[in-house]
């Protein structure tokens, strides 16, 4: 009995002799997740508490109506009811326009026979991943400016009527999209690309010697052999239908489109940060939190009972 | 391969269509470039389109001259750098332990960290957090509360697991501790992924300017270039000598947007090319397992 016992200790403090490094390693690592992400978990409190901006949630009185007072009160007003509506629209706009628009680039970069060209296409097409949603509603701002815009010009040149791209609730709605797309469909195919080179050559060369066309071999090798990572992707954009990014709407939003930019992030901002209703704007940030996490594990379950993989 | 004639117009299509592609890429940026560098008088006449015209470069000179500009620019970049040593310090410390799979614990810590990735606390609770800590206004407010991405740690980590375990087993036998694995097999073999890793948190950091907005409102002087690109191209913040200097030719506040714009571009389009091979390679690790 004793002799087990010493034998464990040994092997114990052999294990930590080994690897006490490692876990030093962790050490900062875990201070910072627990700092950065788990405490401020305990300051969602503060959806459920009265609306105090000096003393930390856990020393207020509940607020009223079982302290879900703010969830009402939220959803009572007009202004956080627009921006739920914006949210949805805008991100299945970017869902239902801008997710095929990577894979058809992929396909198309995919049938680029010439390396050296093929490259250059995507040292250019990966570019406006890089830049900040500030700098490119810079370019947006010239690009699409009402009288002496690039576009504008030409339109006008062609005799046509300017259009007031950022203006205009319809038309910014518009150029928000296809910014979105600017920006990241060229980045996504990277993920796409690279799952095309994972199948099988055989399958191509079986097809060419069948004499399928490009455009079969397409439709019948290259699209099913993206169907699991077009899933997985699919799932994840589901996950974030009631995500909100701030950077984006904030950068090109302006006070003409207020009724279409004001998306949740925005409005968080405005009554959390710049109006000092912490209860009511954590109460809005806990919602879209948890909205999310119930998007994301039923899009998970939907794919896995198609016999898809799931991201788990 | 065996090339028909339908084969070879299809390639010719496929080839303008990316033609196309390139242009519409690059258009909007060739645009800013080329009023930023014409004259006042060819823009106010609509002249110009993806070429300067009346050669002009004043509105770079003024924009460097303006020292609130030149400033933001120095911090940012000395900001980058300072996040991207510290943001890949902490991603290795914690990508590297975590693929032993028999370190006790592991399975805790790692759930830990991917938990984050699902579910997080949002704006308000974060910003009651710093300003109970006392980050509120401080630029440390800028460096620490993102300096682990766990999105990039998992990346970290799956490339960790292929590199082969009996490389570290063999070390191991041969007496090397931990540590001594780590950088003698692991970062020496990883140079690829840690390239794309770093590149993430610079432009990242390069980019970003929600957090300055948001948690440093009072202390302008820390202001990261995107927040001031913000704040001129939205008419709150002029460039100091133009307003000093009394001009107000409306052509003349556009180049110097326009020039603003590029100052906070060109690094990126400067550094990002040269990495392309290998973050690549960096993106599809973590994404496509089979």
């Amino acid at each position: 009995m004793r002799e087990a016992k010493q034998l464990r200790l040994n092997r114990t403090s052999n294990y930590m002799k080994r690897y006490w490094t490692l876990y030093l390693m962790l050490l900062l690592p875990i201070a910072f997740i627990i700092i950065f992400r788990y405490i401020p978990m305990a300051y969602i409190l503060n959806a459920f508490k009265v609306n105090n901006i000096l003393r930390p949630p856990w020393e207020l009185p509940w607020a009223g109506n079982n302290g879900f007072e703010w969830f009402i009160k939220a959803f009572r007003s007009r202004d956080f009811l627009f921006a739920l509506r914006n949210t949805f629209m805008l991100n299945i706009l970017d869902l239902v326009i801008g997710f095929p628009a990577p894979i058809l680039l992929a396909l198309l970069l995919n049938e680029l026979s010439f390396k050296r060209f093929k490259r250059i296409t995507q040292t250019v097409v990966y570019l406006p991943h890089f830049l900040s949603w500030i700098i490119i509603s810079g370019l947006a701002l010239r690009l699409f400016a009402p009288n002496d815009g690039f576009v504008n010009i030409i339109l006008a040149r062609m005799g046509r009527n300017t259009i007031p791209f950022l203006n205009d609730p319809a038309h910014w709605v518009g150029s928000y999209v296809t910014l979105g797309i600017w920006k990241e469909a060229g980045w996504n195919t990277i993920i796409y690309l690279a799952a095309i080179t994972a199948i099988s050559p055989e399958l191509y060369e079986a097809a060419a010697v069948d004499g399928a066309s490009r455009l079969r071999r397409i439709w019948h090798i290259t699209l099913p052999g993206l169907r699991p990572t077009i899933i997985i992707l699919l799932i994840l954009s589901l996950g974030r239908i009631l995500g909100s990014d701030f950077d984006r709407p904030f950068a090109l939003g302006n006070k003409m489109v207020r009724s279409v930019y004001n998306v949740i992030s925005i409005f968080v901002y405005e009554y959390g940060i710049k109006g000092m209703q912490f209860s009511l704007s954590s109460a809005v940030g806990l919602f879209q939190s948890a909205v999310g996490v119930v998007f994301l594990f039923s899009a998970n379950a939907l794919a896995k009972r198609y016999g898809e993989r799931g991201v788990w | 391969m065996i090339r028909s004639k339908s084969n070879k117009i299809g390639d010719v299509v496929i080839v303008a269509m990316c033609v196309l592609l390139i242009f519409i890429c690059v258009v909007p940026l060739l645009n800013v470039l080329a009023r930023s560098l014409s004259s006042t008088e060819a823009l106010i006449r609509n002249e110009v389109l993806l070429w300067p015209k009346g050669w002009n470069v004043e509105a770079y000179q003024t924009v460097l001259d303006d020292r609130v500009f030149t400033t933001s620019l120095l911090w940012t970049a000395m900001l980058t750098v300072i996040c991207t040593v510290v943001s890949m310090s902490l991603t290795i410390l914690c990508a590297y332990p975590l693929i032993y799979d028999n370190l006790k614990g592991r399975k805790l810590i790692n759930s830990v960290f991917v938990l984050t990735m699902y579910f997080s606390a949002g704006i308000i609770p974060n910003y009651l957090l710093y300003k109970a800590l006392g980050l509120l206004d401080k630029p440390t407010v800028l460096i620490l509360p993102n300096a682990l991405s766990v999105f990039n740690m998992i990346l970290l980590r799956s490339f960790f697991f292929g590199i082969p375990e009996s490389l570290r087993e063999s070390a191991e036998i041969d007496g090397a501790g931990p540590i001594r694995i780590l950088l003698r097999i692991y970062l020496p073999l990883s140079t690829s992924v840690l390239a794309t890793l770093a590149l993430f948190y610079a432009v990242g950091r390069w980019n970003g300017f929600s957090d300055a907005l948001m948690y440093m409102q009072r202390n302008k002087q820390y202001y990261p270039i995107q927040l001031l690109l913000y704040n001129i191209l939205q008419n709150t913040t002029q460039i100091e000598v133009a307003t000093q200097e009394g001009f107000f030719a409306p052509g003349l506040s556009e180049t110097l947007k326009m020039a603003s714009v590029m100052f906070a571009t060109v690094p990126i389009i400067l550094v990002y090319p040269w990495l392309q091979r290998y973050f690549i390679h960096g993106v599809t690790i973590g994404a496509i397992k089979g």
